[in-house]
């Protein structure tokens, strides 16, 4: 099997830094990257709640926080951490391959 | 030990008010694992929903209701939540810890949460009652929104946020708009100069016809149309008149039952008031902010949420009760232009001002004591936040730190939150 076809490339390592997300692109879907400590998450980039873009959302620890109306979910886990959000996020599995942040193709 | 705890899991919990406010605290109540009696009592036929968007998206767009309901109607069964709608608290008996209600029947409570809301303060001068539309409910928003027609010529009394939010959708509808407003500019007390003109602009240069200084004095039929006359002597001919002059706490039933009430129920940092089984939250609760260490009434979409959930969780909880503590924020969208605020306007203080406040993206923040009391941004949401976190922290910031835009917000956070150096 070939490992390479099950991943997708993201972005660069550089792209993302722990208090600035970056969106990017997952086959057709808009994600969010965030860097938390020395690790790199993605989930997907539209709020479950509204239409807020994630990526330009808030990060505190390792919970981002929608632009829309504050609402909350765990980046890591992509579970709704504050109301007004109860509905998880989808999230990739992350692999950092030659300073890329790719995820595994679902 | 928790005596609210201990009460509401004897006495169940009676929440009377059904919007935002009442069903995030019972929705909250079930998610910390309370497992008493809860029921929620609301005077409206709707389940519990968001307002914000009765003034903007449900405005805009006809072939859909843009209805922020808080869950799926099932939502309430299903977590054993007693909803009562179409039905409202007449009189709260105190002493026998019980509410009637106008079907007749009586519900005794262990604890009992007031989230009575706000009511429109309705204009009072002749030919209002007749013509006049107000934005509160889901049934205004709606009977408003059909008749919202391209061409139509709408009169909009007030320019606060909700006259303003509904000029702004009238127009993008294609609707011929003028604003009349009794004071000098738009959103009173609540906005600082630079706001007000930013808003005063938009608006013109959407081709609202503005009005200030001039008050409604009565309006009367003509044919199909309305005739508005102000004290200035001008007649305003419209099609449809919204009047948006601001609410009035429904505290009514606080009041009646012997509890402090002063433009709204009065509460502590826990929402109680001078009865230890009462709580109020909400719209219509003055509540002491202990952030700004003074006591506030505030009629926003975070307030009605977050101050619900924290009592509910209080409630449920079997630990020491926490305090509601926030930084008080509040939004507003019209012409697809964004505004956040933070904080509350002062009388004193100094302004920063970051970026243009010309442009459509900008934000500006009001210093007192060297200390961030009020923030506001156009379009700047991401710059904002960093804001507020340094307001709760009382943080000391001068005015070059905002304006600066070589310095960023977060890293003007990061460096209030860094250790003191030991010199």
């Amino acid at each position: 099997m070939n490992e390479q076809s099950d991943l997708i490339d993201v972005c660069a390592v550089s792209d993302v830094m722990p208090d600035m997300p970056v969106k990017a692109d997952v086959d057709g879907v808009d994600v969010a990257v965030f860097q938390v400590d020395s690790d790199y998450y993605v989930t997907q980039d539209l709020c479950t709640h509204g239409p807020g873009s994630l990526a330009e959302g808030y990060v505190e620890g390792d919970e981002i926080e929608c632009p829309f109306h504050q609402g909350k979910f765990s980046i890591v886990t992509g579970q709704p951490t504050a109301a007004p959000c109860n509905i998880p996020l989808k999230i990739w599995q992350v692999v950092v391959r030659d300073d890329r942040v790719c995820v595994v193709r679902q | 030990m928790n005596v609210l705890h201990d009460n509401a899991v004897d006495g169940g919990v009676v929440i009377v008010g059904a919007g935002q406010a009442g069903g995030r605290a019972a929705e909250t109540l079930r998610s910390e694992g309370f497992e008493g009696r809860v029921t929620l009592i609301g005077e409206e036929v709707e389940r519990p929903y968001e307002r914000p968007s009765l003034s903007k998206e449900m405005l805009l767009d006809t072939s859909v209701e843009t209805i922020a309901w808080l869950h799926a109607p099932e939502f309430y069964a299903e977590q054993d939540i007693a909803l009562k709608l179409g039905v409202s608290a007449t009189a709260i008996d105190r002493n026998a810890r019980s509410i009637s209600l106008s079907d007749g029947s009586r519900l005794e409570y262990g604890v009992l949460l007031l989230a009575t809301g706000a009511r429109v303060r309705m204009l009072d001068v002749p030919g209002a009652a007749e013509h006049c539309h107000y934005v509160r409910s889901l049934e205004d928003s709606r009977a408003l929104r059909a008749k919202l027609v391209a061409g139509k010529r709408v009169v909009v009394i007030g320019a606060g946020f909700i006259g303003l939010e509904v000029a702004a959708a009238a127009t993008t509808r294609g609707c011929d708009v003028t604003v009349i407003e009794a004071t000098d500019a738009p959103l009173g007390r609540v906005a600082p100069p630079l706001l007000r003109d930013y808003y005063r602009v938009l608006h013109s240069s959407h081709g609202v016809a503005l009005r200030f200084d001039a008050q409604v004095v009565g309006m009367a039929s003509d044919g199909d149309a309305v005739v508005v006359t102000t004290n200035t002597g001008e007649t305003w001919p419209a099609d449809i008149v919204v009047a948006g002059i601001g609410v009035i706490p429904n505290a009514e039933l606080a009041q009646a039952a012997g509890l402090g009430c002063d433009r709204g129920i009065l509460v502590d940092a826990f929402g109680a008031t001078g009865d230890p089984r009462v709580l109020a939250a909400g719209d219509v609760a003055r509540h002491h902010n202990p952030l700004l260490d003074r006591a506030i009434l505030l009629e926003s979409w975070q307030n009605a949420q977050n101050q619900a959930i924290a009592l509910a969780r209080n409630i449920a909880s079997k630990g020491d009760a926490v305090p509601y503590s926030e930084i008080p924020w509040f939004w507003s969208d019209q012409y697809g232009i964004n505004l956040q605020i933070y904080g509350l306007l002062e009388d004193d203080g100094e302004f920063a001002v970051r970026g243009d406040p010309t442009s459509d993206h900008w934000l500006m923040a009001q210093i007192r004591d060297g200390r961030i009391v009020f923030a506001a941004g156009i379009n700047a949401a991401r710059d904002l936040r960093p804001l507020r976190e340094l307001m709760k922290l009382g943080a000391v910031v001068t005015r070059g730190d905002i304006e600066d835009q070589a310095i960023a917000m977060p890293e003007l956070l990061r460096r209030a939150r860094a250790p003191r150096s030991v010199a």
